[in-house]
């Protein structure tokens, strides 16, 4: 159904879809998200907004110094002005007095107080009660300033009385009179008031469009890194082909970014070069390996099982696994190193993985007279690979129920805190020297004690790939006695 | 059987032909993703096990080819490509199931043994039985003649699938694929424990051993010795 609008609702609609559109338009400049971690205080934590902040302080303080000094200065310069005057007039008035006596002063105020203009005047007696003068009365709340006093009056101009300032001296005469004579220093002190409220509001607005204006830039500046970070992120968390944003402005930034994504091109290129050089790795050994395992198996089946020489040959096919175990650890570890599985990341409950892995050690334990103890702890969640994640803490077990002998104690274990997710194997075994526990991550390292033992020598290397693969740390110590092995995890990175 | 195997590697498909001939099956070959697709889809097979790195049309795409044409053949993936995430690959193009090259060729046949029995499912079974073990799977209970055996959880599916694949080899990289649901190699052999304390549990005390150990190849239940 429609509805025939009135031209001033049209122009209203209008209007206001125009101030939407501006709005857009002016917001779409600024795209910085506030929902990352620090929100709006991130803008105050910019080195831009350092920088102007100290200019602007600085700026503001000299600012309010210079016009300080003008202001005292001129201050000073009125204040000489008129002290002057009134000296002269006090001079002056002191002669007349020594030579015409009380009365003829008076005399001479009068006239003078008739005169007009600034000076001001007021003969008083012992009690301070006005003689003559054009000033009402002796004045009250009087301020002193170096000898000097100021203080207000009030002059009649026709019907209204204003309320000014004076300065002045005050004279010692005879017979406790005193003479005071001063001058009008109205303007003065209007302009006095005007620099003290002046010299606070510059101040203050001078801080605040600093502020704002330090406000402004860092802000897009966080928002022309905020693009950069979040691509960054992103490509960290997998995403080779992104690229950081590129504007016109071919400042900095700009050149910042081309040059970032010059690097994520080579970056690109070399994983790519790794993957199919893994992959070609992969086939041209693992086909050669096919044919040898085919070959003496069909040779075993020809011989019959129970031949002497399929004894042999069933002892090559063994080597053959080892050898076969021995390539497949090495690359998952390339693979885990390369990165390349990146891409399948879910959330892993890591108490569920250890009750997993315990349950299938579990009886292994037993067999060998090993206590083996699993204390879940809530339900850690991390991003992972849920298989790496998974051969890793199996290879520690292994480990741990393989080097400890009978009577001990392997224990699983995980803590969470703000910061990491941990997991960790404890046995009670010989453990690994603290001179030796850098090298065993390294491939194919094997310590004396466990030269003979079944293994490819890459377990703890696989474990070492595996942990930073999730950008975590595998921590060895001495579990006193035995070994403990942490792999701790921190929580999920790859956010703003 | 008919299986139908489609290898470049003429080597290697020499022998896995050859191997699967002596264990008595019927076995066509294709050293092409084209030709093998052609096959594939014109023949009926029991099992299919195709390469992953195929000429001309690659093995994934072999697969979904033949599920776009309703083609249900069970698919046994081999590939020599890097592991972790490959499996799912092929089990979400369609495959059934994926072995990685080198693989022992007792754990192939023990794969497409329980392929091919995949394949004509009987109606959903709610009881097993070899020989006289008994095992309900409503009720979780497990009896050999009168007597009652207490299995823990996992002990109970071990035992389901050993029943499930009587008279099978089953190896010990399908267990902990099928009952553990993991895809990993653990160093020592931890399944051997399992099984054999489940041997003890339902063999200990009788008069026939259910439960044999198949030398080099991995474990199977069956009523004759």
């Amino acid at each position: 159904m429609t509805t025939l609008d009135t031209r001033s609702e049209i122009s209203a609609r209008d209007k206001g879809s125009a101030l939407a559109g501006f709005w857009r338009a002016v917001s779409s400049r600024f795209r910085l998200r506030f929902d990352s971690p620090g929100g709006w205080l991130r803008i105050v934590r910019t080195q831009a907004f350092r920088i102007v902040l100290v200019y602007v302080v600085l700026f503001a303080l000299s600012a309010t110094g210079l016009i300080y000094f003008t202001y005292w200065n001129t201050m000073r310069a009125l204040d000489t002005q008129s002290d002057q005057i009134i000296e002269a007039e006090i001079a002056g008035l002191s002669e007349q007095y020594q030579q015409l006596g009380m009365r003829g002063l008076a005399q001479l105020i009068i006239s003078r107080s008739m005169h007009g203009g600034q000076g001001l005047y007021l003969l008083a007696d012992a009690t301070r009660r006005p003689v003559v003068g054009n000033l009402d009365g002796w004045p009250q709340n009087v301020a002193h300033s170096g000898g000097f006093i100021e203080f207000d009056y009030e002059r009649r101009m026709g019907n209204e009385t204003e309320r000014r300032r004076a300065r002045g001296r005050t004279f010692p005469l005879m017979g406790g009179f005193t003479l005071l004579v001063a001058q009008d220093v109205h303007e003065r002190y209007l302009m006095e008031r005007l620099f003290t409220t002046t010299i606070p509001w510059t101040l203050g607005l001078t801080l605040l469009l600093g502020l704002i204006g330090g406000g402004l830039m860092s802000y897009n500046m966080l928002a022309r890194l905020d693009s950069i970070n979040r691509t960054s992120n992103e490509i960290i968390a997998g995403d080779l082909s992104r690229r950081v944003p590129v504007s016109r402005a071919h400042d900095e930034f700009d050149r910042l970014a081309v040059n970032l994504n010059r690097m994520l091109d080579r970056i690109e290129r070399l994983m790519k070069g790794v993957r199919e050089v893994t992959d070609s790795v992969a086939h041209d050994l693992r086909t050669p390996l096919n044919r040898l395992r085919n070959r003496l198996e069909a040779a075993i089946r020809h011989l019959g099982a129970q031949s002497g020489q399929a004894g042999e040959l069933e002892a090559a096919v063994q080597e053959t696994d080892q050898l076969i175990a021995t390539f497949n650890a090495l690359l998952l570890i390339a693979e885990a190193d390369a990165g390349t599985a990146r891409g399948t990341m879910a959330p892993i409950d890591l108490s569920s993985i250890a009750r997993d892995v315990g349950e299938l050690y579990g009886p292994l334990a037993e067999e060998k007279g090993v206590l083996f103890i699993l204390t879940p702890s809530g339900h850690p969640t991390i991003m992972g690979h849920p298989s790496l994640v998974a051969q890793a803490l199996a290879n520690l077990v292994d480990n741990a129920i393989k080097y400890t002998p009978s009577g001990g104690t392997v224990r699983v274990g995980m803590s969470e805190t703000p910061q990491f997710v941990e997991l960790s194997v404890a046995d009670t075994g010989p453990g690994i020297p603290p001179e030796d526990r850098s090298r065993v991550v390294e491939r194919f390292v094997r310590l004396e004690e466990s030269r003979n033992s079944p293994g490819t020598g890459l377990g703890l290397s696989l474990v070492a790939a595996v942990a930073r693969f999730h950008d975590a740390e595998l921590v060895l110590d001495d579990n006193r006695p035995g070994l403990r092995a942490t792999i701790r995890f921190p929580h999920s990175v790859t956010r703003d | 059987m008919r299986i139908l195997v489609v290898e470049d590697d003429l080597e290697a498909q020499r022998y896995l032909v050859n191997g699967l001939k002596e264990a008595g099956h019927v076995v066509d070959d294709a050293a092409d993703g084209d030709i093998g697709l052609t096959l594939a889809l014109s023949r009926p097979y029991d099992v299919a096990i195709i390469d992953r790195m195929l000429p001309k049309l690659d093995g994934l795409n072999v697969v979904a080819e033949m599920r776009e044409h309703g083609n249900a053949t069970p698919v046994l993936f081999l590939s020599a490509l890097s592991e972790v995430d490959e499996r799912v690959k092929g089990l979400k193009a369609g495959g059934d199931d994926y072995l990685t090259k080198p693989y022992a060729f007792v754990e192939l046949l023990a794969r497409l043994d329980a392929l091919m029995r995949r394949r004509s499912p009987a109606a959903v079974k709610t009881k097993l039985q070899v020989g006289d073990l008994d095992l309900d799977l409503l009720t979780r209970t497990a009896t050999r003649g009168e007597v009652a055996i207490d299995l823990q959880p996992r002990e109970f599916r071990l035992l389901e699938y050993l029943m499930r694949h009587a008279g099978q080899v089953v190896t010990r990289t399908m267990l902990l694929e099928s009952v553990w649901e993991y895809h990993f190699d653990p160093q020592t052999n931890v399944i051997d424990v399992h099984v054999s304390r489940l041997r003890a549990k339902i063999d200990k005390g009788f008069d026939t051993p259910l439960l044999h150990t198949v030398r080099g190849a991995g474990y199977m239940i069956r009523a004759r010795p």
